[in-house]
């Protein structure tokens, strides 16, 4: 594990061969350039943290790794495969190994609990309907809600939308877990909440994640490696006592909530 | 730097031209993206009657009394102004003629499909344009399923199949309207009007009917899925698609009712 913060992102001193690596991706949406030679590793088993300020980036990484977005340069490479090499079914393939948290849950609006969890069960498996309501039950306890299943996606506060939105990312028991930042417009005490899921699904799922957040409180509390994202590139990132000691201003700004002198 | 990024202030004319067509590339483009996607996705598994049957009830049950309205009021007002224009130069026995033929060729497609453009194409538009904005569409995306294969196919599907015989019920409740008004209203003989409906109306004429109606289905349903798939700008934007949808389904149908008529006879 890379014991000190260190500038050279791409290179990272993990023994174990990667499960996600990204090299060097650039994107941009018309004259913007957001991604700007983003390279990192993400180890097996790790959970790694990706902060940044608004508009660094973040959210347009993390749906690179999942291939909702097309990187225009440099590749995504999950388990050895390149993501941008993959045919149809590959691809389809390397999509079925992660999960998503989105920002709001991004529930389906037009059916209930259960019926968003059962949702990939029903897609991609050919389970009965006691294995799905099982399993439903099964990811719904892993997250701490009960009775919830026949209540309507409208009718859950936001702390539970995110839940039921984990329970749905994990039904089909992916090896990797993204989330979108998952404490975003929530109170300090069911953020606290949200964190303790996360790492108990880390703990009994043993699965890799990658969280985006700004919410440092809540990096702390779940990472294993902290990486901050500035101007589209890796500034730095190391485990999260090594990151709390950057001597790197721009770092040390951030966790104390102080605008950058260099910021416009 | 793009002519679509260059800012308002100060742009010269040929700018303008460049921006606007380069948009309306665009719209066509992807209008054309979807309909090619959905055409591949529709042709495999997994293939989702249920949603087929939802989504056909939806648009054709469900808009039938609208249709119907519209079809029968139409049907009254042609009889009433034809009738009225007829007597003029004493052909009023050609009404029913007229009444049949304009319905059945021109008035129940369109009418209908101007219709169920407001009343579905906007639907579409603005329930695709939220699931876009509450990235919906995205965790489809990410649970391996095929957004285009699993929203969009259906919904077009069942558009398509719908039209016409929605258009050939609007067609008959139309004669009927004029039958109303001609018999009960003007004075007509009821067995030389209903004779006369059928004296001048071949097959043809109906199956021009039923495959513009497709057509018109296909076009709106396309439409107002592309508008919302590609929405972008939260609330504000899904108003805008759905706006857009109808706005464009309808001028789209009218264009290619010329285009359709002029190649069908």
């Amino acid at each position: 594990m890379a014991a000190t913060p260190t500038r050279d992102s791409g290179a990272l001193a993990s023994a174990a061969a990667p499960k996600i690596a990204v090299i060097d991706l650039w994107k941009s949406f018309g004259d913007k350039e957001v991604l700007r030679g983003v390279s990192i590793d993400v180890a097996p088993g790790e959970s790694l943290v990706i902060v940044g300020g608004s508009g660094a980036g973040k959210s347009v990484l993390l749906k690179h790794l999942i291939g909702l977005i097309q990187p225009d340069r440099g590749h995504i490479v999950v388990d050895g495969e390149d993501l941008a090499r993959a045919d149809n079914s590959q691809a389809l393939a390397i999509r079925r190994k992660f999960g998503m948290s989105f920002q709001e849950g991004a529930l389906f609006d037009s059916m209930d609990v259960f019926e968003n969890i059962a949702f990939p069960l029903r897609r991609h498996t050919k389970r009965s309907e006691e294995q799905i309501a099982a399993r439903v039950r099964e990811c719904l306890d892993l997250v701490h809600l009960q009775g919830v299943e026949r209540k309507a996606t409208s009718e859950l506060s936001g702390g539970m939308r995110r839940r039921v939105g984990f329970a749905r990312a994990i039904a089909l028991a992916p090896e990797i877990l993204l989330f979108d930042e998952p404490n975003t417009g929530l109170d300090p005490v069911t953020s606290a909440v949200i964190d303790r899921v996360i790492l108990e699904m880390k703990e009994n799922l043993s699965v890799t994640m990658v969280i985006i957040t700004h919410d440092m409180k809540s990096a702390f509390r779940i990472a294993d490696r902290i990486a901050m994202l500035r101007d589209g590139r890796i500034l730095t990132v190391g485990i999260p006592e090594a990151f709390r000691a950057s001597p790197d201003p721009y770092v040390q700004n951030f966790l104390a909530g102080k605008p950058h002198e260099e910021e416009q | 730097m793009s002519a679509v990024a260059t800012p308002p202030v100060g742009k010269s004319g040929l700018e303008w031209v460049g921006t606007r067509s380069l948009r309306l590339l665009e719209e066509v483009g992807r209008f054309f993206y979807i309909l090619h996607y959905t055409i591949y996705w529709s042709l495999r598994r997994p293939f989702d009657p249920r949603e087929w049957m939802r989504q056909m009830v939806r648009v054709g049950v469900d808009s039938l009394p609208v249709v119907a309205l519209t079809a029968m009021f139409t049907g009254m007002v042609m009889a009433l102004q034809t009738y009225r224009g007829f007597e003029r130069f004493h052909a009023e026995s050609f009404v029913a003629s007229v009444v049949s033929l304009s319905l059945i060729r021109e008035l129940a497609p369109v009418l209908s499909a101007l219709m169920i453009a407001g009343r579905i194409g906007s639907s579409l538009a603005a329930e695709l344009g939220t699931m876009r904005v509450t990235e919906q569409i995205d965790a489809l995306y990410a649970m391996a399923t095929e957004p285009i294969q699993y929203l969009i196919v259906p919904r077009v599907g069942a558009t398509t199949l719908m039209l016409p015989p929605l258009v050939a019920c609007a067609g008959g409740i139309g004669i009927f309207g004029g039958y109303l008004v001609a018999v009960g209203l003007l004075g007509a003989n009821p067995v030389v009007y209903w004779d006369k409906t059928f004296q001048f109306l071949d097959l043809n004429d109906v199956f021009s009917g039923l495959i513009k109606a497709a057509v018109f289905g296909l076009i709106l349903s396309v439409t107002g899925c592309t508008k919302g798939f590609f929405t972008t700008g939260g609330a504000e934007g899904v108003g805008r698609a759905t706006t857009a949808a109808v706005v464009m389904s309808s001028l789209v149908i009218l264009l290619s009712d010329f285009f359709l008529t002029k190649i069908l006879f």
